[in-house]
């Protein structure tokens, strides 16, 4: 440690600052905890809630909508999804909701004057939590991505941070961890995604951690082809051509139909079925969507335009550090929520994205701050004379080295990763492939030189991309979002979660209790 | 991707560079920001929001540079189009009110 570097402690540290994190700092800080919340990029802007406009599920148990709901997870999930914890999730998101609109965020009206509170526009959400944050004494860090968790007898106990500005490192002592720090989406260009590059898999798995589900991280999220929005809800009213004109009919799901065609060309989709009513809808609710077809000079409503599908891997998928009922990780003190965590539980193999991710996020985040609080309590008074070590025992990287290395590793890694006929589509003989050629460059020193955060994230999305590609090995059928054209059909035995992890040697193996729900 | 902060308009507060979740900005003593890593850029478009002088211009071209010069933005309208569409002021959250989304949900379609 230089003489110059900051040492902070906490009762609870908080890595990720979307809107898991904001509510597991809030909810931490309101048990009476002293809370630092730190973030690699800005709190509230970074990370996919803040760059879009998010749908939440505001219903009521009992009711039908809830029922409906619940019914739709359950029917998708592919037998992982337990009702009841969807419930549960329901039932923190309506709270949370109330008490967003108690605390005075201008929720939209129904035209009739209902309240609605199913909607939550990202970047307003997140600059509201940002200020309650700072009002309820949390000690908000932007601009410092996490490096490696701290240790303490197999218990997390902070973390060391740096600067991204003026590369000063931060030590945290804390007595608890949440890592909120989102899923994975490999660098793809998907929107709000760049930041979300698995590092906080990463510095977990380092601390013995185990990830879960990391196969149904196969989720693509349509955008025009110039652009990074991949706001998929406006495509339910669109429809999709090929090169021609020809429009696509094919059986399946809308992505898969449009996947199998980019294969062999350009896809165009308009947005021909919504009505003029939906369209003030789209264009009042969503401008995120429409300005850039505005500066682009297209109306999607009557001109069609071409698509892409960019890979939002565990951002939309639902693999992710395994937790307990509520957001415990396999490592004492150490917590997951929002999108870090496995929603196996709420969405089994099938895409939470939207209104079921943004529930997720607030449930597992509240939950997170309150049982953080709760085991930081029960460590006694003396903890923070406690000895710590990092739990990553890593040569430092070489600082002389140029970055240009690295570019070239991320490269490798996307071309691994996105690709359709590897990352939509798998195959033994293509997972194997890539499984070897990501050992080997996890296992190659030189790259790693240059600036300390870079070499660091791109471990995170070679050690992500190494999990994700051993689950998919591993789970020899297709289930949801794992599609293997060389086992077309879902195997009735194989229905139980996969587990992984390590980082030098990557392990998986199936969950020995069938956690399957009767539906599938 | 961010292309243009506007000399003319910018006011030098300096809120982009703190805003932009990739860290794309770097603060320069008494002038404008100046874009130091645009690779970064993810075209969220959100250091527009955070702009209380529409100084700043995302292209929405995510992996190609569109190279729209300040004088024909201007002519377009263009700067500031994304906060007053989303009804930010000054920097500041407004128009969420505004927000017809429900409609999304009317048809039966999809389910929340």
């Amino acid at each position: 440690m230089n003489t110059s570097d900051v040492r902070l402690d906490t009762d609870v540290l908080v890595v990720g600052g979307g809107p898991a994190g904001c509510w597991a700092a809030w909810n931490a800080a309101a048990n009476g905890a002293s809370v630092v919340l730190i973030e690699k990029g800005y709190v509230g802007t970074s990370g996919a809630t803040a760059a879009g406009n998010t749908t939440t599920i505001y219903t009521r148990r009992g009711t039908t909508e809830r029922a409906a709901t619940v019914a739709q997870r359950v029917r998708l999930g592919h037998g992982f999804t337990e009702p009841e914890r969807v419930e549960r999730v329901l039932d923190r998101t309506l709270h949370n909701l109330d008490l967003l609109a108690e605390w005075g965020y201008d929720f939209p009206t129904y035209e009739d004057g209902r309240p609605y509170r199913g909607m939550l526009r990202g970047p307003d959400y997140l600059r509201f939590m940002r200020q309650k944050l700072i009002k309820a004494r949390v000690k908000v860090i932007d601009h410092c991505p996490v490096e490696e968790l701290l240790v303490s007898e197999g218990m997390a106990a902070g973390a060391i941070a740096r600067s991204r500005r003026t590369g000063e490192a931060l030590y945290i002592s804390a007595g608890a961890v949440v890592i909120a720090t989102g899923g994975c989406a490999f660098m793809s260009g998907a929107l709000g995604t760049n930041n979300l590059t698995g590092d906080g898999y990463l510095i977990a798995a380092e601390a013995g951690a185990v990830l879960s589900g990391m196969e149904f991280s196969a989720q693509y999220g349509i955008s025009p082809a110039y652009s990074s929005v991949t706001k998929g809800v406006v495509y339910f009213w669109g429809t999709f051509s090929d090169e021609a004109g020809n429009v696509l009919t094919a059986p399946g799901d809308r992505q898969s139909v449009v996947a199998s065609e980019l294969i062999k060309g350009p896809v165009y989709a308009i947005l021909d079925k919504a009505s003029p009513r939906l369209q003030e809808g789209f264009r009042k609710g969503q401008p995120n969507i429409f300005v850039p077809f505005d500066r682009m000079g297209i109306d999607p409503f009557t001109q069609r335009f071409p698509i892409t599908l960019r890979h939002e891997g565990t951002v939309r998928g639902t693999g992710g550090l395994k937790i307990d009922n509520r957001a415990g990780t396999t490592v004492p003190g150490l917590f997951a929520a929002g999108d870090a965590a496995t929603r196996q539980a709420m969405f089994g193999a099938s895409t939470g994205g939207g209104g079921p991710n943004s529930s997720w996020a607030m449930a597992t985040g509240s939950w997170a701050g309150e049982d953080a609080v709760r085991f930081v309590r029960s460590l006694g008074k003396n903890w923070r004379s406690r000895s710590v070590r990092t739990a990553a025992e890593r040569p430092p990287t070489r600082p002389s080295g140029a970055s240009t290395d690295i570019e070239a590793v991320l490269d490798i890694v996307k071309q691994q990763m996105l690709p359709l006929d590897k990352g939509y589509f798998r195959n033994q003989k293509s997972l194997s492939d890539t499984e070897h050629l990501l050992s080997d460059l996890w296992h190659d020193e030189s790259w790693r030189t240059g600036r300390a955060s870079k070499v660091r994230e791109a471990e995170a999305l070679i050690a992500t991309s190494r999990w994700a590609t051993a689950s998919a090995l591993l789970r020899k059928e297709s289930r949801g979002l794992q599609r293997r054209t060389d086992f077309p059909d879902a195997n009735p035995v194989l229905s139980r979660t996969i587990d992984t992890g390590g980082t030098d040697l990557i392990w998986t193996s199936f969950h020995n209790r069938a956690q399957a729900s009767a539906a599938s | 991707m961010i292309e243009i902060v506007s000399v003319d308009r910018c006011i030098k507060c300096d809120l982009c560079v703190d805003a932009c979740p990739d860290n794309v900005f770097d603060a320069v003593p008494n002038a404008a920001p100046v874009i130091a890593r645009q690779d970064d850029c993810q075209t969220c478009f959100l250091c527009e929001l955070f702009c209380p002088t529409d100084a700043l211009y995302v292209s929405p071209l995510s992996e190609t540079i569109e190279g729209s010069t300040e004088q024909d933005l201007l002519a377009r309208g263009i700067f500031g189009s994304f906060r007053r569409e989303m009804g930010w002021q000054n920097a500041k959250p407004r128009g969420t009110a505004g927000d017809l989304s429900y409609r999304i949900f009317e048809t039966g379609t999809i389910t929340p």
